[in-house]
């Protein structure tokens, strides 16, 4: 029976089969909300308001021609993408969604799961970093170098902002984090700033305007994904929608006071607050303009880590006032 | 480590073919080459075999966005060979036409702009209202893109009264989101970062590389057909050349939304002063012998029509200047030391037309770098021993 429950856990829900479905439904949600930000309707036509059109995309790239450079590192190459996507949804496993008992640590909520989920959503971006590489393509390089030029911005003030929170809930545990929020809910205004700091850090990770250098097609063509395609571009697609579910959630969790109530009424805070966080990311992607590689790690360390330790600094103080 | 990457013939970030060399050091620029030729048509040679009045429809296809500025200049440089005096109220409308297109040029070019930059929003926005404008020319010459209203010795259509009434709704639409997008333009800090400051091009450079249009007037350098030649009706209206001096993209931004500003000006002159009587006079079929330069002000610059006439119906030969292919000079120079991340907005900050500047054409062997001469029907027969040697390629395989 427990074989059977964790089957079930990994392959439908929360695993990969609902990652895909409520990621799709995010990616939809996103263009949606993006689309109309900019005056445009969005995708309209397949489906009912044009829903099904992510998972449309998936398949359609999914049968196209698949083309490898003779010059890339063929295993490499073809590996990553289905790598990266293990990556993101194991990272999805670990939200604290319902399979949860807060008193006994189960090996998806364990004390230490919010770093393990950190580092987690760091690998795709390695992952990227190696993608380019193997692909030997030029403008793949340059993009692959902008990722990790990235990285070297973005990392420290998220770390440090999605940190603090637990810092003042005193635990590693993404469970207890949530429920030391939801029982003492004024503390979450707190962490107002390290929320801002981390919502700017989660845009950087998945190279949303105004952070899509890496990929920026006016500059380096399609960056990175230059020479994929076909299956490997879907999975490296939707590798990123799960990667947005995945981040949102994690944001949701540490400072939205995560999912309380049961099933049902924990998966519709699940939904909202995870949409909440997702139009958030698409008001600043349409509000922006791509900026450099330069401003990116200038901006970082000039004024997000700069305010993530201003956060850190302010919940430690209120740790020692409030004990 | 130093490389090079090459922008175009084929690249997102071109609408058109052209080719960038960038040596690149890092992400920094080190040395730029453009190669030009990818997008010839020959259009110069075919207008020797063609009729003045034919010639006209063919020098608009020149260009799909600056089409009105290639017929009017042309025009304009055949009634000076015919001697015509055409009459003021088609001087208006073919004027008013011109200035229309030149609204929707710098609505096209803020949107790319935007797009060039990432920023999409800006992009969807100025392209939603140039729609606006789009239909008042639609409204007014019956098409989008190649309007064909000039005919030698004037237009070939009139105004009424409700279309002049849509005409000063339509602008005063515009004008009010024009300076909403210079708001916009002038002050969102990751638009601003991405362009202040960029492709820096001093004063003396303009001049001695010969820029024109709002590149040049970006560097503070006040050349304006329209000001310092006024052609046609240009000395009856009231505007002012809009200049920034600020020498980077920042300032391209600014001058070509002031002159959107200044367009909506005289589109209202003209709209309330159009004179009445006719809007055309009757043009004869040949030239005199004689030769003639047409100068015009296009949306990107100086356009120079150079047409000589030997006293028939075709002229003996057709030069095109296009002000794009004035700027390039200017390109390379201001993409040195810039960054791979801005050589699509320095690109775009020429407003670049392609097609419009691409009158010759050089065969350049890629073994030896040998250049040559071929004639036409060599080309062909090289071209079908290429087709019928070629390997079959392999299709497409179904993966389920």
């Amino acid at each position: 029976m427990a074989v059977l429950t964790t089957f079930l856990y990994l392959l439908i829900y929360p695993g990969i089969l609902f990652l895909f479905a409520y990621s799709t439904f995010c990616e939809w949600f996103d263009r949606k909300a993006y689309a109309r930000l900019q005056n445009r309707m969005g995708p309209t036509h397949t489906g009912r308001f044009g829903l099904l059109q992510p998972i449309a995309d998936f398949f359609k790239l999914m049968s196209k021609e698949d083309i490898v450079p003779d010059a890339a590192d063929k295993g490499l190459f073809n590996a990553l993408p289905a790598f990266a996507l293990a990556v993101v949804s194991t990272a999805g496993l670990l939200l604290p969604l319902w399979n949860f008992d807060l008193g006994s640590p189960g090996w998806t909520s364990f004390s230490g799961d919010i770093i393990v989920m950190l580092y987690l959503l760091s690998l795709p971006t390695l992952i990227l970093f190696l993608a380019a590489w193997s692909s030997t393509n030029l403008f793949s390089t340059i993009g692959g170098a902008r990722v990790l030029t990235m990285l070297f911005g973005y990392e420290v003030p998220l770390f440090l902002a999605v940190l603090s929170p637990a810092i003042l809930a005193g635990s590693w545990r993404l469970a207890e984090i949530a429920a030391f929020y939801q029982a003492k809910p004024l503390l979450l205004l707190v962490n107002v700033l390290g929320f801002v700091v981390a919502l700017i850090a989660v845009q950087a990770k998945l190279e949303r305007t105004p952070f899509d250098i890496p990929d920026a097609e006016t500059e380096i063509v399609g960056g990175t994904f230059t020479e994929y395609s076909g299956k490997k571009l879907a999975l490296f697609r939707l590798t990123f929608d799960i990667e947005l579910v995945v981040a949102s959630g994690l944001l949701a969790a540490v400072f939205l006071g995560g999912f309380p109530g049961g099933v049902i009424l924990g998966f519709v805070q699940f939904v909202v607050k995870t949409l909440f966080v997702i139009f958030l990311l698409s008001l600043i992607r349409a509000l922006t303009g791509r900026i450099r590689i330069d401003q990116v790690v200038s901006f970082s360390w000039k004024v997000l880590a700069p305010l993530a330790v201003v956060q850190l600094l302010a919940t430690i103080l209120l740790k020692g006032f409030l004990s | 480590m130093s490389f090079q990457i090459p922008i175009g013939p084929q690249h997102p970030a071109l609408k058109e073919p052209i080719s960038l060399r960038m040596t690149v050091e890092g992400e920094v620029i080190t040395g730029a080459d453009i190669r030009l030729g990818y997008n010839h048509r020959g259009i110069e040679k075919l207008a020797e075999d063609k009729s003045f009045l034919q010639n006209i429809y063919l020098v608009e296809r020149i260009c799909g966005i600056c089409s009105h500025s290639h017929a009017t200049c042309f025009v304009q440089g055949v009634e000076r060979l015919m001697e015509l005096d055409p009459p003021k109220r088609g001087m208006y409308i073919r004027y008013l036409v011109s200035e229309l297109e030149r609204v929707h040029s710098h609505l096209l070019w803020l949107g790319v702009a935007g797009h060039e930059a990432g920023f999409d929003s800006f992009f969807m926005y100025t392209w939603r209202d140039r729609e606006i404008v789009m239909d008042l020319l639609e409204m007014i010459s019956g098409n989008r893109v190649h309007y064909a209203i000039n005919t030698i010795g004037g237009v070939r259509r009139d105004l009424d009264e409700g279309q002049k009434a849509r005409i000063l709704e339509g602008v005063a639409t515009l004008k009010k989101r024009s300076e909403y997008y210079f708001h916009i333009g002038a002050n969102e800090p990751s638009f601003v970062a991405r362009i202040a400051g960029v492709g820096m091009l001093t004063k003396q450079q303009v001049i001695d590389l010969c820029a024109v249009g709002p590149t040049a007037r970006a560097s503070g350098w006040d050349r304006d057909v329209r000001k310092e030649d006024p052609y046609a009706v240009y000395d009856e209206l009231d505007f002012e050349v809009a200049t920034a001096d600020s020498c980077d993209v920042l300032g391209r931004v600014v001058v070509r939304v002031k002159e959107l500003l200044e367009s909506y000006k005289m589109i209202e002159q003209m709209v309330r002063r159009l004179p009445d009587g006719g809007i055309v006079v009757k043009a004869p079929r040949k030239a005199k012998p004689g030769e003639t330069v047409s100068r015009y002000e296009a949306p990107r610059g100086e356009n120079i029509h150079y047409i000589k006439a030997n006293g028939s119906d075709r002229p003996e030969r057709l030069k095109v200047r296009a002000p794009t292919l004035g700027n390039y000079p200017a390109t390379v120079a201001m993409l040195k030391n810039g960054f791979i991340a801005d050589i699509p907005l320095i690109f775009a900050a020429i407003d670049p037309c392609i097609c419009c500047a691409e009158r010759a054409v050089t065969l350049v062997s890629a073994r030896s770098g040998e250049e040559s001469i071929v004639r036409m029907s060599d080309l062909r027969r090289l071209a079908l021993a290429r087709s019928s040697n070629a390997p079959v390629k392999g299709n497409a395989v179904w993966p389920f």
